[in-house]
């Protein structure tokens, strides 16, 4: 991250997609591949066991594209993610129980604590770079899990349980496929929605911040605002996120929001690449269906499990699907990945200029 | 009319050491004011202190009307203030567009609304942020690749990269720390041009430099700083021939107090003085 400014002046292999393949990686229509693929997965196996877990899988790519804003875009550490997570599944949890709401109309109140929630924990941190912040948030992370603990609106070590499931326009959506669904549709506008922010001016001047923050201030970026804006988005997502999680296990206790769990959201944004949408949904999905893969190992499986992470990060330090620096140039239309005839004139530019103009070694 | 730059007694110290003390002067629109001194003059302190990255102990810094002394830079940026940096400062990872859209943060009509729905708004705020972005990119005279990452460009491309991304926040006053730091012969004649080019534009231009040819060709005023304070102040010709400047630049003869100073312009002292730093480096080399 940001102690590797000073390799900056190294020019790097990151340019115009090269191959075929990578381009269609970057297409535009993989997003709904990949959301026809969720749609599909029950069709394939729909046991009670395969839907929890795909939900939770679900659920863990909406908290890592959350933290993609915070730790990807903006480039601030944060240790302490699940507290907001947190924030979001209590908050739902106690107000559809005291008022005997259905989970879906807690969204507003959601809303409001989680972006209390990040501008508390957002504004006095947010001064802080680097180490500093990570370990403050590191401590925030596990206050909001102590408090949870100790406090009796929010039930103590114990928690709360028999929270609702999701109704929807009449319809009881409590049930393992159903629910899977909603999660999906739910998450996906989410996951969407954090993209768009990417590559939006506040996207821009989220990574402004995270590649140079003086140079980001001279341009007349107001670089705390633009910070804690940051930070309020990944606890909104958060929030949201920890609102299915008690809707989906109806029961919620402070062991749920260990930093553990931070960890892991953390891991499968590094791991999927981070700044990449696309590659932090891929380590999400990874991150939390692997353990459930290795099952079979018994106490091993989180061995291989920290084994296969590490490998991942020697062999591949940017992670599965880092995001990638490239724009079409002036006169391009930059619709040059998808139809037939363009992917040849590609391949025709290719073999005319074998030389990677950009980084000078052979493409 | 009062000027559009008025800098007054600026001070500021690093512990003991007075960076700048006691700094005064000022630029006008359509004006290109040089500011040259030894090095650890506190140019770059000077500059600092106007952006906002340093708070100045005291004095004030006027832009336009303006009393913007040590507010924050983000703050003085948007009373029209823009430079670029000693040491390049661009945004690595991000593509040579994106780094110019970086100076378009605070125009162009979009909120995070427009970008979660993508409205027309959207599309019309992002469409005219690149035709911008390729528009100064055009003026400064880049012609290296647009869409790929600036940390794979050339030094000198890089340079350009930076003044694009500080014309593109469109300011009224323009400080260039050092831009031709670097830069090969035809890259400066380039600059020089550049210069021009935006002080047409009707901004004031304020720029650091060490190369005594650049300065006197292109300055209208020119500013000597020596231990943090101004020593001369004028057309280049008038400064040129300054004692104070010769002295600042050659050091004082102690033989023969009462004589002149042996050079008899700063042209000549910048030579004798670059003759005498440059011999013993090269002899290292070899």
């Amino acid at each position: 991250m940001s102690e590797n400014v000073d390799s900056s002046t190294a020019p790097r292999r990151i340019g115009k997609p090269a191959s075929r393949l990578s381009a269609l990686f970057e297409s535009k229509q993989l997003g709904w591949g990949a959301f026809a693929i969720a749609l599909i997965f029950p069709f394939i196996l729909a046991s009670n066991y395969a839907m929890n877990i795909a939900t939770t899988a679900v659920i863990f790519v909406l908290l890592a594209s959350g933290l993609n804003i915070v730790v990807g875009y903006c480039g601030l550490l944060d240790l302490g993610y699940i507290a907001f997570m947190a924030v979001g599944a209590y908050t739902a949890g106690i107000v559809s129980k005291a008022w005997e709401l259905p989970v879906l109309f807690t969204v507003p109140a959601v809303l409001v604590m989680t972006v209390l929630a990040g501008l508390i924990i957002g504004a006095p941190t947010l001064r802080l770079r680097s180490d500093y912040l990570a370990i403050v948030t590191l401590g925030f992370g596990e206050i909001i899990r102590l408090t949870a603990n100790n406090l009796t609106i929010t039930g103590g070590p114990s928690g709360i349980y028999g929270i609702p499931g999701i109704h929807l326009f009449g319809l009881d959506l409590s049930n393992p496929v159903p629910f899977y669904y909603f999660c999906v549709v739910f998450v996906s506008l989410l996951v969407l929605g954090s993209a768009r922010l990417g590559k939006s001016r506040l996207g821009r001047a989220w990574r402004f911040v995270r590649e140079d923050e003086d140079a980001a201030e001279a341009m007349g970026i107001h670089t705390y605002k633009v910070k804690l804006a940051a930070y309020i988005f990944g606890a909104i997502w958060g929030g949201l996120g920890g609102m299915l999680f008690a809707a989906h296990l109806s029961a919620i206790s402070p062991q749920s929001f260990v930093f553990l769990q931070s960890a892991l959201v953390l891991m499968a944004v590094v791991l999927g690449g981070m700044g990449n949408t696309r590659g932090v949904v891929v380590g999400a999905v990874v991150i939390s269906l692997l353990p459930e893969f290795l099952r079979d190992m018994g106490n091993l499986r989180y061995v291989i499990f920290g084994v296969v992470l590490i490998l991942v990060m020697v062999l591949r330090p940017q992670g599965f699907w880092p995001a990638r620096a490239f724009e079409p140039e002036k006169g391009d239309d930059g619709s040059d990945s998808g139809e037939d005839g363009t992917k040849r004139s590609r391949r025709d530019r290719r073999k005319l200029v074998p030389v990677n103009p950009a980084t000078g070694e052979k493409a | 009319m009062s000027p559009l730059l008025e800098v007054k007694d600026l001070q500021i110290a690093f512990g003991g050491v007075k960076a700048v003390n006691g700094l005064s002067f000022t630029a006008d629109a359509g004006e290109i004011v040089s500011v040259i001194g030894p090095n650890g003059a506190g140019k770059t302190s000077a500059f600092n202190c106007i952006t906002g990255f340093y708070k100045p102990v005291s004095g004030s810094v006027t832009v336009d009307g303006q009393d913007i002394t040590g507010k924050r830079p983000a703050v003085i940026a948007a009373t029209g203030v823009t430079r670029t940096f000693q040491n390049l400062r661009l945004f690595p990872d991000l593509t040579v567009l994106d780094n110019v859209r970086g100076g378009m943060h605070l125009y162009g009509g979009q909120n995070f609304l427009d970008a979660l729905f993508h409205t027309p708004r959207y599309r019309k705020s992002e469409a005219f942020y690149t035709e911008e972005a390729h528009r100064w990119l055009d003026f400064v005279g880049y012609k290296g690749g647009r869409g790929i990452p600036v940390r794979n460009l050339a030094y000198g491309q890089q340079r350009q990269v930076e003044m694009a991304r500080a014309m593109a926040r469109k300011a009224k006053l323009v400080l260039l720390d050092e831009p031709g730091a670097g830069l090969n012969h035809s890259e400066k004649r380039e600059l020089l041009e550049l210069c021009r080019k935006i002080r047409d534009l009707g901004a004031a231009v304020v720029l650091i430099e060490h190369d005594m040819s650049v300065v006197m060709e292109v300055s209208e005023r020119v500013v000597v700083m020596n231990f943090g304070k101004e020593i001369a102040d004028g057309t280049p010709a008038e400064v040129k021939n300054n004692p104070a400047v010769i002295e600042a630049y050659l050091g004082k003869d102690d033989d023969a107090p009462s004589a002149k100073p042996t050079a008899t312009s700063v042209e000549d002292a910048e030579k004798a003085a670059n003759a005498a730093a440059d011999a013993p480096r090269e002899g290292g080399e070899s």
